[in-house]
């Protein structure tokens, strides 16, 4: 279920402006990628190439190859709409569908894939929310919406709603960001639970966080405001935290940085 | 009576109900220009209600002694003969010609309004959003009597040939069955007439809803897998239903009280004629009757029966009004 993703000489443009240059990477499967540096530096955007989410911006295009395995995500004969299936996301604001109950979240993204059958939603919308953490808080409350639980278990729900569609690559952008500790305890946990299952990709801004939760560990950073973002180092995240290559990784972990 | 003194006081402080009238303490620091200003308004404010209520007990005094009068049923009647010792009046016919047409205009124009606003604002390019957008506007910035010369004039002669489709077809149904009224002077016509003209409202109304859907919500669907009309499904058009509501009730309010366009085209019924449900009939709708009763508005009791159907037609407006604008409070309290 699983995939790798191999991003070869990738560029990403939002109309004129180049906001991300010549990145290339693997991410390994069933295991968790941390993307760090500083904001502006390109995170997100890139982020968003590996499902197409950056094309829902007007003028975003790519140039370059972003692999799912052996799939060609940019070849011509691939739909986006198919791609967002396969990789999904999670944003850094909780988005709830507000007018949705619980259990309609969750089951958004089935019903999209057309799944009808009543017995079989309830049965993925239980297992999406165990998988998330969040059945044991919400099980008597299905048909209540969903706008109304915490900005912690608003996240997890959104984590439970992305993965209902059994993803092979889950992003998140920042997932923590907008949430307590203990809520962000929680997702650190269950990050830990899903990378058995999924290709996790984590931006983060946290560095103790990217530290606990990932495997591996991007750098990105930009030469100078207006510049493109680029991938500085990529290592084990051990690695990146005791003993970088680059002084620049150094210099951003040891906050020393600008 | 001795019942009111005891709630005066504060009545008397707070005229609108809405809690404490000095929240903020004011009018004990007040300033001079605070006071001033707070008096004009407050002057302003008892002006208004006062023409209201003086308009209001005008109105009232004009339609009570002619509905006292009234020799026929006011509500049911399908009569219209006004003038002369006895008056017989009802304003059945009216009512219906009112509701039927507007009913038309909006299942033709939120439908049409909806989707027009959808290509507006979630698939038109920016080079075109924009002039699409400010083509509806305009179309809000014609004045009604040329719609109505339009419609009877230029649209009419095209419109008849489907009007003899539905009631070849449909002719069955008392909605579109046979009538003696010729050409396009029909209610169906004048509802296809009225829908063009509250089109602008409804599409600008809604347009501008779905353009506030947070961008965070669309993102969510889309990075589902829904395809674009999937996203709207689930996230614009709920997001924006309580929009498209109130958007109805304000066109349909425009609708119930448009006169001279409806004037033009409908062909006024001879007195007597049978009570029919069909769309495809003629009739006067209260706007209308009332305009082309002008030249009668000779005796008071003659002027207060067009009175009367006056105030039937403010009191339909204003409960449509009054739901639309519930509906947009409880939007507010959802959004808050
Ligand atoms: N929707 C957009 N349109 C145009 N430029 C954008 C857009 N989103 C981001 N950018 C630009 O792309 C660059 C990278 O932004 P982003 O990916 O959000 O960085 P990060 O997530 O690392 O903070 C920034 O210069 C930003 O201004
Ligand atoms: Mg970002």
């Amino acid at each position: 279920m699983a995939k790798r993703i191999d991003v070869k000489d990738l560029n990403v443009y939002y109309g004129a402006f180049k906001a991300v240059e010549d990145v290339t990477m693997t991410v390994e499967p069933r295991s968790v990628t941390a993307f760090i540096g500083p904001s502006g530096c390109g995170k997100s955007t890139f982020l968003r190439t590996l499902n197409r989410m950056h094309e829902v911006v007007p003028g975003g295009r790519v140039e370059g190859h972003v692999m799912l395995d052996d799939q060609d995500l940019y070849s011509p004969k691939v739909d986006p709409v198919a791609v967002r299936r396969t990789v999904g996301m999670v944003f850094q604001r909780p988005n709830p569908f507000p007018t949705m109950s619980i259990f309609d979240n969750v089951a958004a993204g089935l019903r999209l894939n057309g799944l009808r059958d009543k017995k079989r939603l309830a049965e993925r919308v239980e297992t999406s929310l165990r998988g998330a953490h969040l059945w044991n808080e919400v099980k008597d409350r299905l048909d209540k919406p969903g706008a109304g639980l915490s900005g912690g278990q608003q996240q997890r729900l959104c984590i439970a709603r992305a993965i209902a569609v059994r993803p092979s690559v889950l992003l998140m952008d920042e997932p923590c960001s907008a949430l307590d500790p203990i809520s962000t305890q929680a997702i650190e946990d269950l990050i830990g639970t899903l990378k058995s299952d999924y290709t996790i990709v984590i931006v983060t801004h946290n560095m103790q966080q990217a530290a606990r939760v990932s495997d591996r560990t991007a750098f990105f950073n930009l030469a100078a405001t207006g510049r493109p973002g680029r991938l500085v180092e990529m290592d084990d995240t051990q690695k990146i935290f005791s003993n970088p290559t680059q002084r620049a990784t150094e210099d951003y972990i040891s906050g020393r940085f600008g | 009576m001795s019942g009111t003194t005891g709630a005066a006081p504060t009545a008397r402080r707070d005229p609108f109900g809405g809690g404490p009238s000095d929240p903020q303490g004011t009018r004990k620091t007040g300033r001079l220009g605070d006071r001033l200003f707070g008096g004009a308004a407050r002057g302003a404010g008892l002006l208004v209600i006062a023409i209201v209520v003086l308009v209001g007990v005008f109105l009232l005094s004009r339609a009570v002694p002619a509905l006292l009068d009234n020799r026929a049923n006011f509500l049911t009647s399908t009569e219209w003969s006004v003038g002369g010792e006895s008056q017989r009046f009802g304003i059945a016919t009216m009512l219906w010609v009112t509701v039927a047409s507007s009913v038309v205009a909006m299942v033709i124009a939120v439908p049409l309004g909806v989707s027009v606003a959808l290509f507006i604002t979630q698939y038109a390019p920016t080079w075109l959003a924009r002039p699409a957008a400010g083509l509806v506007q305009l179309l809000a910035a014609v004045p009604s009597i040329v719609f109505g010369i339009w419609g009877a004039y230029v649209v009419g002669p095209y419109f008849e040939p489907v009007q003899n489709l539905l009631n070849s077809v449909l002719g069955w149904t008392p909605l579109f069955s046979d009538t003696t009224v010729s050409g396009s002077s029909t209610i169906l016509f004048a509802g296809v007439v009225l829908a063009i003209m509250v089109l602008p409202i409804v599409t600008a109304m809604s347009g501008e809803i779905f353009a506030q859907t947070p961008t965070t919500h669309r993102e969510g669907a889309l990075a589902l897998g829904a395809t674009k009309w999937e996203m709207i499904r689930t996230t614009v058009l709920p997001f924006g239903k309580p929009g498209v509501i109130s958007a109805a009730m304000l066109g349909l309010g425009r609708a119930l009280g448009e006169t001279v366009a409806v004037m033009i085209i409908l062909s006024a019924l001879a007195d007597g004629t049978a009570w029919s449900w069909s769309l495809l009939n003629g009739g006067e709708t209260f706007a209308s009757k009332i305009a082309n009763g002008a030249p009668e508005f000779t005796t008071p009791l003659q002027t207060g029966a067009y009175i009367a159907a006056g105030l039937v037609l403010f009191v339909l407006t204003f409960v449509v009004n009054a739901i639309a604008r519930v509906v947009i409070n409880r939007r507010k309290a959802f959004t808050e």
